[in-house]
């Protein structure tokens, strides 16, 4: 134990030596662990919110009966149902407005709520009778309460329906949704009798089969493994995992890198150990508690920088799926036990990992034979041959999933075969270069150039590898995210048609508004809108009513249309479809789409397709009164005012002053289009955030890399000093070997990127949204990128130059005189 | 003392106290509220007549009420079983009997089969209103979810005769048909039944002669069983004094052709409040006063980590009963919300015969 011990101080003695090299080591592993965790936290903390808005009261978690055409069905049916000894329980969803903003209200009945589909089981011990009696509760998330700005035991005011029953705090319950009893919520949805879906209790005996109680009015729907939010933001977090992953990966190399040079370095040093007789298994044993440890302290680093990262980026991604998926999730991080596990764990595997060249080097080290130059190049020569193959074996593997795969996850198969086989052929194609380079040379240093670059590719080629990795994602999500951009300002530009937009406190407030405008020149149209949702095929459907007006017809960009798409939707029998929902019920123009209502389904001709980017719900575009109509209960407050531009100012003031609408209420066309691209940008700053910290691991990984080398291939830089080359003609030949070397790898990246983001375009974000952006490639951008990468190169390269640059001559001869 | 220690009787109190409708408070006043004072409910009081078949109906004015069933069954071979079927309503409010969701009863249903290996037991919830459960007095139905009690066009309002009774629960239902030509029996004084010294009673009424036949389904067996059962009707408003921490209650078919009905209320004090009904074989009921009882636990089970008297001696000199009891299964347990023990027992000694017994509050 103590000749272990010894073992163990004088490997130590090396990093004390060498803290540069340790700094590295932790870095690597830091980063690797720190992105890797950060981005599990967040996927954790969102799955987590997943669940709990699954479970709570009858979600996915628990089988439901639905109505047949998904809509609401008469309570008599429960009763039926129960009085047939199937133990269900009755419950109506739908939305309110509350002071003009839309939020969801589910009525339950929670004596018979069966205990299994209750995530707060506290509710029911809470005092249901306080829940059920006069004047009854409104138990709501602390985030929600939060929101609505309201305190508990207000009564807000329902447009059109009466008040709610005193708001009340509930800390289990997932935000943004309205628990009340049944009963007050058939009285605030104007739905007397009705029920939106059943859940089942487990307990029970014999019950007979659902269409001997219900007929064919109710279908079955099994509980999920998967919620529908969890389908949803698939995707996000697919994304989200594989930047970590790919994070942790480049992580890994810069680990592989510094152990190496570690292990190039300490060679001597194991061979005088073992000569004073300390056995191959004590130290290679003592070998792997040294990585085992610098692990286990670079991994509770990496935690703490993880949580710091998730922590930070969580507002983020809360923003972006609430404002992609409509998924809530809280603000505040809470981990798991597990979570700092397997941090742990992750951080000492991919050391392990990483190490696991240098281990065997170092198990198999020849006790007396002095160290030998390497014959790298036969050995790379096979290697890359292998590698080749295996590259072009990805490749085709991609081609078959783009054929064969209509998936997301097939997508994603795809993008990481692209980016796998271009890893894995980048050293081949590198060779290649290099090898043409070098037949191309007839003077013999620019022959020992090129030569001496191809020798060098074994020892760079993960972290060139590296750097293509994360230049290809940063060009792929580069250009998704500007494409996007372009294409959501342009459509923005179309939507946002008036000058002016205002939602009244009430349908009498709309009433006075709009009498006032009329005597308002400068106004030139008020084009009333409407909102109502529904669920269409088990999908929550908004149905948006618009006014028949030309801004509409000569604004509203259609993706696609039949002709006179537009005086068909104003009879009220035709539609606009977004292009998400055509998407997802596979509807083209011409089909034919059925509106579930109280009174019969509504059927509507789909006559054009339109882009609804970001919108979580699918929307059908009606004309407003024939909304209306259907829906008498719905809000009208809400309209748009055509205005001349130089009036909004002076009219907007005159609405505030005398109507006393705020912010919230009353804006003009420039601020909802900030507060729109503001909410966009957001979406993206997490994508952005990784984007950066992957491009910056990757940099470190080539700096270490460079490192490694710059030691161990002193001895082949030796000679050449010998036969006269200066230093600093040496460190240029450096510079410039590095910087071609990295240089060739960014060019190979942009076609790289591109592909990726085409992939990302158009087959992630068609499954994953339901839209598809038109491609466009920026050429500026990605001259920038390259800039970035060479800068990145250069700056990676420059210590070891410097280095170079003041070695001493005599360690040179010394070099050459010990190594040859 | 621990809330698990207050348990009422026919416990349906104590079951909608679980989902909260009680609360801590109403645990520390004793009896889940029915000790507190039945502000704006209609209070019991001696000397009213009751009156069928309104009172097989609801009675929404006072606070709590029950339909109840025990029977005594043996299949082809000898071999005894029990039933249990209880329909309880509890009002959270008094007032009018608004339809729908705002209608202020809450409805609980618990119901048992016992053989000397298995007990089985169920219990389901609903709110009043919306016809989930309820209870009418003409034509006489009780029910909730598919449990019913049930009487056809036909049925006598004096004898509340013949009813057909059916529950399922997971692993067991049965359908039984109750018939009998003898009229109803009053219990207490009367059909007021006084349960302490400080005036708390109930409205209490039984048809202790049904012939009952049928079947009931254990797993998957099915078995052809009659036999004798039995009919409790009772309401309230506050039956029961803060300082009662539950009852033994007894319902005793006696071979010489007796019908006898004994409780015993626990008290904090430690002198319990003992009454009971002796119903002769011509249908008079007599009622017997608390010093003239004695019941005397003999023999102990453990069960669900309670310790339940499971069974007794039970002496009235004045009628020249002495009796012992052994349970049928002494694990008879109602593992409901509310969990207490009931269960069908055989007697021995001055009297042979068979009854049911219900153990609360341990």
């Amino acid at each position: 134990m103590t000749r272990a011990l010894w073992v163990l101080a004088v490997l130590l003695s090396h990093w004390r030596r060498h803290p540069m090299q340790l700094a590295t080591l932790l870095v690597g592993l830091i980063s690797a662990t720190a992105l890797w965790s950060g981005v599990q936290a967040l996927n954790q903390q969102a799955r987590a919110s997943y669940d709990r808005a699954a479970a709570t009261f009858g979600g996915a978690r628990s089988a439901t009966l639905v109505g047949r055409d998904g809509a609401t069905f008469p309570q008599q049916l429960f009763v039926d149902l129960r009085r047939a000894g199937w133990p269900v329980s009755p419950m109506l969803e739908g939305r309110v407005t509350i002071g003009g903003r839309s939020i969801r209200l589910l009525g339950i009945e929670p004596i018979t709520l069966p205990a299994e589909t209750t995530a707060t089981p506290e509710i029911g011990r809470a005092g249901v009778q306080a829940f059920l009696m006069p004047p009854g509760q409104t138990l709501l998330a602390p985030e929600t309460l939060a929101e609505l700005a309201l305190p508990e035991g207000a009564t807000p005011e329902i447009a059109g329906a009466g008040t709610l029953p005193p708001l009340r705090m509930q800390r289990q319950l997932v935000p943004g949704v309205l628990i009340v009893d049944i009963g007050v919520a058939q009285r605030l949805l104007h739905l007397p009798n009705r029920i939106s879906r059943l859940a089942i209790g487990k307990t029970g005996g014999a019950r007979p089969p659902l269409k001997a109680v219900a007929g064919d009015q109710l279908r079955l729907v099994e509980p999920e493994a998967e919620t529908d939010l969890q389908r949803l933001t698939d995707s996000f977090h697919l994304n989200l995992t594989a930047f970590g992953l790919l994070s942790f990966l480049v992580g890994l190399f810069i680990v592989n890198s510094a152990i190496g040079l570690a292990f190039e370095q300490r060679r001597p040093m194991l061979r005088t150990l073992r000569a004073c007789g300390v056995s191959s298994r004590m130290l290679n044993s003592v070998l792997l508690l040294e990585l085992v440890s610098i692990a286990l302290v670079a991994g509770l680093i990496g935690l703490v920088c993880g949580y710091l990262i998730a922590a930070s980026l969580l507002p983020d991604v809360a923003a972006s799926l609430r404002g992609l998926y409509g998924a809530d999730i809280p603000g505040q991080l809470q981990l798991k036990p597990q979570w700092w596990l397997a941090g742990l764990a992750i951080s000492v595997f991919g050391a392990v990992a990483a190490a696991t060249a240098s281990l065997v080097k170092a198990a198999r080290l020849p006790l007396l034979v002095a160290a030998q130059p390497y014959a790298w190049q036969q050995a790379q020569h096979r290697w890359l041959r292998w590698q080749g193959a295996a590259a072009l074996l990805v490749f085709a593997s991609a081609v078959g999933f783009l054929g064969f795969g209509d998936s997301l996850t097939a997508g994603f198969a795809v993008l990481a075969a692209l980016l796998l086989g271009a890893a894995l052929a980048l050293p081949v194609i590198l060779g290649g270069v290099l090898a043409l380079g070098e037949r191309l040379t007839r003077r013999p240093l620019t022959t020992w150039f090129w030569a001496d670059s191809r020798l060098q590719l074994s020892g760079l080629s993960l972290a060139l590898m590296a750097l293509l990795l994360a230049l290809a994602v940063n060009v792929g999500v580069g250009t998704m995210v500007e494409s996007f951009s372009r294409t959501f300002t342009g459509w923005l530009n179309g939507r946002l048609a008036s000058e002016i937009y205002l939602n009244a406190a009430s349908d009498a407030q709309a009433g006075e508004i709009k009498a006032w405008l009329a005597h308002r020149p400068e106004v030139t149209a008020v084009l009333q809108s409407g909102r109502a949702d529904v669920q269409i095929a088990g999908l929550p459907v908004e149905l948006l009513g618009f006014a028949d007006h030309d801004t509409y017809r000569d604004q509203w960009p259609l993706l696609d249309s039949s002709a006179g798409a537009w005086d068909r939707v104003k009879t009220g029998n035709a539609a606009l479809i977004s292009e998400q929902l055509s998407r997802r019920l596979k509807l083209s123009l011409g089909d034919r789409i059925q509106v579930p209502l109280t009174s019969g389904p509504w059927s509507l001709d789909v006559v054009g397709i339109y882009a609804d980017y970001g919108n979580p719900k699918g929307q059908l575009g009606v004309v407003v009164d024939a909304l209306f109509q259907r829906f008498p209960y719905i809000p009208r407050t809400r309209f748009g005012l055509r205005v001349m531009a130089t009036a909004v100012p002076q009219l907007m003031t005159d609405i505030q002053q005398r109507f006393g609408l705020d912010g919230r209420n009353l804006a003009d066309q420039a601020t909802v289009k900030a507060e729109s691209l503001r909410i966009f940008n957001r979406t993206f700053a997490v994508t952005a955030a990784l984007n950066a910290f992957t491009l910056g691991v990757a940099g470190v990984a080539l700096l270490t890399s460079l490192l490694t080398l710059s030691n161990s291939r002193l001895p082949q830089l030796a000679p050449l000093w010998a036969i006269g080359i200066t230093r600093r003609r040496l460190a240029a030949i450096e510079l410039l070997k590095t910087m071609s070397v990295a240089l060739i790898t960014s060019l190979l990246a942009l076609p790289l990127g591109l592909s990726v983001a085409w992939c990302l375009i158009a087959v992630v974000n068609v499954k994953a949204f339901g839209w598809r952006l038109p491609f466009t490639v920026f050429p500026l951008q990605l001259l920038q990128l390259l800039g970035v990468a060479m800068l990145a190169a250069l700056l990676a390269s420059l210590l070891p130059i410097i280095k170079l640059l003041r070695m001493q001559p005599a360690r040179l001869v010394k070099i050459f005189a010990d190594e040859r | 003392m621990n809330d698990k220690t207050l348990v009422t009787r026919r416990s349906f109190a104590s079951g909608i106290a679980l989902l909260g409708l009680g609360g801590p408070r109403a645990w520390a006043q004793g009896f889940a509220g029915l000790g507190r004072d039945a502000e704006g409910f209609a209070t019991v009081v001696p000397g009213k007549a009751l009156s069928f078949p309104a009172d097989h109906g609801p009675h929404p004015d006072y606070r709590i009420e029950w339909w109840y069933l025990t029977a005594n069954l043996t299949d082809a071979n000898g071999a005894a079983y029990g039933v249990q079927w209880t329909l309880f309503r509890q009002a959270m409010a008094a007032g009018p009997q608004a339809d729908g969701w705002a209608n202020p009863q809450i409805w609980m249903g618990h119901a048992a089969v016992t053989s000397a290996a298995v007990h089985r037991s169920s219990e389901t919830f609903a709110r009043g209103g919306v016809g989930q459960a309820g209870a009418t007095a003409q034509p006489f139905r009780a029910w909730i979810d598919s449990w019913e009690m049930r009487g056809p066009d036909s049925m006598s309002n004096t004898s509340i005769a013949p009813l057909t009774l059916t529950a399922s629960g997971a692993e067991f239902n049965y359908a039984l048909r109750l018939d009998t030509d003898r009229p109803l029996v009053l219990q207490g004084d009367a059909g007021y039944s006084k349960k302490s010294e400080r005036g708390q009673a109930s409205y209490y009424y039984s048809q202790p002669w049904f012939k009952a036949a049928g079947s009931l389904t254990i797993g998957d067996r099915t078995i052809d069983v009659s036999g004798q059962a039995w009919m409790d009707r009772e309401y309230s408003s506050q039956p029961l004094a803060s300082d009662q921490t539950g009852w033994d209650w007894f319902s005793l078919h006696l071979s010489s052709g007796e019908k006898l009905m004994l409780f015993r209320l626990r008290q904090l004090s430690g002198t319990h409040y003992f009454s009971g009904n002796w119903i002769t074989p011509d249908g008079r009921s007599e009622q017997i006063g608390s010093a003239a009882i004695d019941m005397t636990p003999t023999a102990s089970t453990d069960v669900a980590g309670r310790k339940l008297p499971t069974s007794w001696r039970i002496t009235i000199p004045s009628r020249g009963l002495a009796i012992d009891t052994t349970p049928l299964n002494p694990m008879s347990w109602m593992a409901t919300s509310f969990a207490y023990w009931e269960g069908p027992i055989t007697l021995r000694g001055s009297h042979s015969g068979v009854g049911y017994l219900e153990m609360t509050g341990y």
